[in-house]
This record gives C-alpha cells, sequence and structure tokens, in this order.
C-alpha cells in the first residue's frame, strides 16, 4: 500500500462512502470519483442509482460492442439498465433530486467548508464550467456526500474554515470522506470521527484548515 | 394532425433573434438532422435554452461553433471549450441556471405558470437579483417562465397527431421543451399511422406538437 498512489487514495475514499449505504437506498453519485463508489457496495445489500440525465437504476459500464448511444449517464458515458430501471424527463428526475427523495448524493468540491458550505462550479476568470445539477443535488438529498482528496495538489487543505469560492450550497454537506478522514458535519461543529490507516490525528489536524472537533473514540478506515 | 415536413424546412422557419429551446442532454436527445439545416441555413443571433452546451461537432454545439447564438440559458458548460471561449470573449451572452430550476422555468411556460419556487440556489450567485419569498416557513426563490418561439425536440416514434414516445436517455428534456415552444417540431426515428402508439405508452401528447421531421440516417 502506497499513501500517495491516486488509485489506491480514491479505492479509500469510495470505498469508505459504500459503507455509509443501506439496503433500498436512492443515490445519486457525480462525475469521476463518486462513481467509483458502485464498486464498492456492500454484498447483501441493493442500492439504486439514479442519473440526472433521467434514469433509475443505472447498471454497470457495457462492453464497447453493447454501447447504446441513447443509454448514457449525467457525464456522457454509456451505462446498462438495470432489471426494474425506469427512464423519466428532466422534470421528474429533479422532482426526485430537488422533492427529498433521494437518501444520498455523492459529489467532488473545490472547497468545503467547516459550516457544510461547498464550492463545486466556479472558479471566476478561469473555468466556469456551470452547475449542472449540482445545485439541485446538494439541495435536495437527505444527505450530501463529498468525495475528495484532502488538499490540493500543492498541499493546501480543500477544508477551510470559510468557502472563498462561489458556493453550490449553503449548509448542506453532512458528511466529508477524504483520502485522510471521515468528517461529520453536525450541529455542533465539523466532527472528526474517523482517520485513513497509517495516519495520527495530528497529522489530520496538521492538513486541515477547518476547526474540527475530535471525536472520543476514533477509528480508523481502510480499502 | 402535425404537418410531416423536412429539417430544410424546419430550419427555414426560424429566423435571427428568435429563441430556440433545443432537446438533449450532451447531445443525446438532441434534434441533429435540423440543427445541421440550421448550421447550413446560417441564420445567426439565436438565443438558445439548453441543458448543456453539448460538444463542438455535436448537439447544439455545431450551433456554437458556427457562431450563430448571440446568448444561451443554459445549466452546463463544461464538455464545450468553444462556447466558453465565446463567454469569456463577451461574444455570447450566458446565463447559468441550475439544471432543476431550468427544467421547472421552461415548464412553467408551458403549463401557463407565472414561476416557480425553489429552494436551490439560495445563498449562491444563482439567487442574485431574484425575488425570495416565505412559504410554508421555508424560503424560495421566485423563478420566471422561459419561453421561446421554438422548441426543437427529438423523439422516437411519432403518430401522426404528433404523440410522441421516446427511447431510454434520450427523452431528458424533450417532454418539457415540447410543451412550451410557441411552434414545437419534433425530429423522429419514425412516423406511424394513428392508433398505432399505445395510448398508455404516450410520454407527449401531440396536442403540444406543431410539425414532425423525419430524422436523416
Amino acid at each position: 500500500m502506497d499513501r500517495n498512489d491516486k488509485k489506491y487514495k480514491r479505492a479509500l475514499i469510495a470505498n469508505r462512502i459504500a459503507q455509509e449505504m443501506h439496503d433500498g437506498d436512492f443515490v445519486n453519485l457525480g462525475i469521476g470519483l463518486p462513481t467509483l463508489v458502485a464498486n464498492y457496495i456492500p454484498e447483501g445489500i441493493t442500492v439504486h442509482f439514479q442519473s440526472e440525465n433521467g434514469i433509475m437504476g443505472v447498471g454497470p459500464a457495457p462492453s464497447p460492442e453493447n454501447q447504446d448511444e441513447e443509454l448514457i449517464n449525467a457525464g456522457g458515458g454509456h451505462i446498462t439498465a438495470k432489471a426494474g430501471a425506469c427512464y423519466f424527463d428532466s422534470a421528474t428526475s429533479f422532482a426526485i433530486i430537488r422533492g427529498g427523495h433521494l437518501n444520498m448524493t455523492v459529489l467532488g468540491a473545490l472547497q468545503v467548508d467547516g459550516h457544510g458550505n461547498l464550492a463545486n462550479w466556479m472558479i471566476p476568470g478561469k473555468m466556469v464550467p456551470g452547475m449542472g445539477g449540482a445545485m439541485d443535488l446538494v439541495t435536495g438529498a437527505k444527505n450530501v456526500v463529498v468525495a475528495m482528496e484532502h488538499c490540493d495538489k500543492h498541499g493546501n487543505s480543500k477544508i477551510l474554515k470559510e468557502c472563498t469560492l462561489p458556493l453550490t450550497a449553503k449548509g448542506k454537506v453532512t458528511l466529508i470522506v477524504t483520502d485522510m478522514a471521515l468528517i461529520r458535519i453536525t450541529d455542533k461543529g465539523a466532527v472528526l470521527e474517523e482517520i485513513a490507516a497509517g495516519l495520527t490525528v495530528e497529522e489530520v489536524l496538521n492538513h486541515t484548515e477547518a476547526e474540527l472537533i475530535v471525536a472520543d473514540n476514533i477509528k480508523e478506515f481502510d480499502v | 394532425m402535425a404537418k410531416v415536413i423536412t429539417s430544410k424546412q424546419a430550419a427555414e422557419m426560424i429566423k435571427p433573434n428568435d429563441r430556440l429551446m433545443i432537446g438533449g442532454f450532451l447531445a443525446v436527445g438532441a434534434p441533429e438532422s435540423i440543427i445541421d439545416e440550421i448550421v447550413k441555413s446560417n441564420v445567426k443571433d439565436l438565443h438558445a435554452i439548453v441543458i448543456a452546451s453539448d460538444y463542438e461537432d455535436r448537439g447544439i454545439g455545431k450551433l456554437v461553433a458556427n457562431h450563430q447564438l448571440k446568448s444561451a440559458q443554459v445549466s452546463h458548460l463544461g464538455t464545450n471549450r468553444e462556447i466558453q471561449a465565446q463567454m469569456n470573449s463577451g461574444a455570447m451572452d450566458i446565463e447559468l441556471v441550475p439544471q432543476g430550476t431550468l427544467m421547472e422555468r421552461v415548464r412553467a411556460a408551458g403549463a401557463g405558470l407565472g414561476g416557480i419556487l425553489t429552494q436551490t440556489g439560495l445563498g449562491t450567485l444563482a439567487q442574485e437579483g431574484k425575488p425570495v419569498i416565505e412559504s410554508e416557513g421555508k424560503l424560495f426563490i421566485l423563478e420566471k417562465p422561459i419561453q421561446a418561439e421554438f422548441a426543437l425536440v427529438r423523439a422516437h416514434k411519432a403518430d401522426k397527431l404528433g404523440n410522441l414516445i421516446y427511447n431510454k436517455t434520450a427523452r431528458n428534456s424533450n417532454p418539457i421543451m415540447a410543451m412550451t415552444g410557441k411552434i414545437t417540431i419534433a425530429e423522429v426515428d419514425e412516423i406511424v399511422e394513428t392508433g398505432d402508439l399505445d395510448p398508455e405508452a404516450i410520454v407527449t401528447p401531440g396536442v403540444f406538437v406543431d410539425y414532425l421531421v423525419k430524422r436523416e440516417a
């Protein structure tokens, strides 16, 4: 195990988030790292994945010869439809999202802060891809889980005291899972509940700008 | 009865400064035959209402690449560098709208509503300049309807009355936009006889559809 290996970090994050799911949950996974969560769902439970372009019951990617040009996910990737899947229009899709019918949404972040604020849709003057469905997802899902690396490529914490980039939503994040830590956003503040195997609490705190409340019985997580 | 026309005839109806709602999500479910004819007609100064700006060579991205759009209401630009360049240079005026809000604003216009209330965007740039209204003890942003001269949509099959059914995730924004365009043109793979579609399976009632175009292979 190499703690700096990108593949290891992504597996660590995706696997830990998958353990938060329950049998029968309806979940939307964002593009990139969040998509990997589907590969780690615990045995014996069924989770129904939605993609906001209009499907509930997303199945694994097909082999190239079985790709269907009109069956994609919200990232434009080819998917399959599981038994029991259904298709719907975009207004229905966002009724599911905004109306509180999803147990969880998992998304990436540019920044997140100790108040549960999230910034993931633009860097003024540099990159303006647009919010797509992210603002609706973060506003409506019962649990909003951020999946990201703890620090940016310069080694700076992405978990801040206050987000400085334009927000995606205010105070909606419920859980942050990184390659270093699991942090739950509570009424009392951001609580460090778990650390990645091989790290110390001190190391995590040193790499985190936000104030963290350290839980009494810190646990470890691994792949 | 929906009138059957060619994609070229559809494109010829569109004039400078018209507002076009165009169906599709990352070009899946986009009316590509009609878009291709609009590119050929080279009509300029159009306003587009779309979920995403697709790719430079697919969906509405082709209209962007040919500099036919002066403005757009759209939720996502990330797959199209050209539209980002035109926004940054000031050649295009872009209103970024959260996707769920965009759909409900379009639906509101088609459904005769004066707007919608949503919590999406509260405390963000998406709230700027809009009234915030309290209802049921919660705060909501008032979002106004979005209307357009034309809705250009893509469906799988139509009957001669214009009833539409769709295919898989190519449905997306199409049924919503079909409700709203002052003139709705549906591009379909197949046009069947009236009565050949199962009434239980019809997604878009023909009452919303004015013209049908057979998709070119």
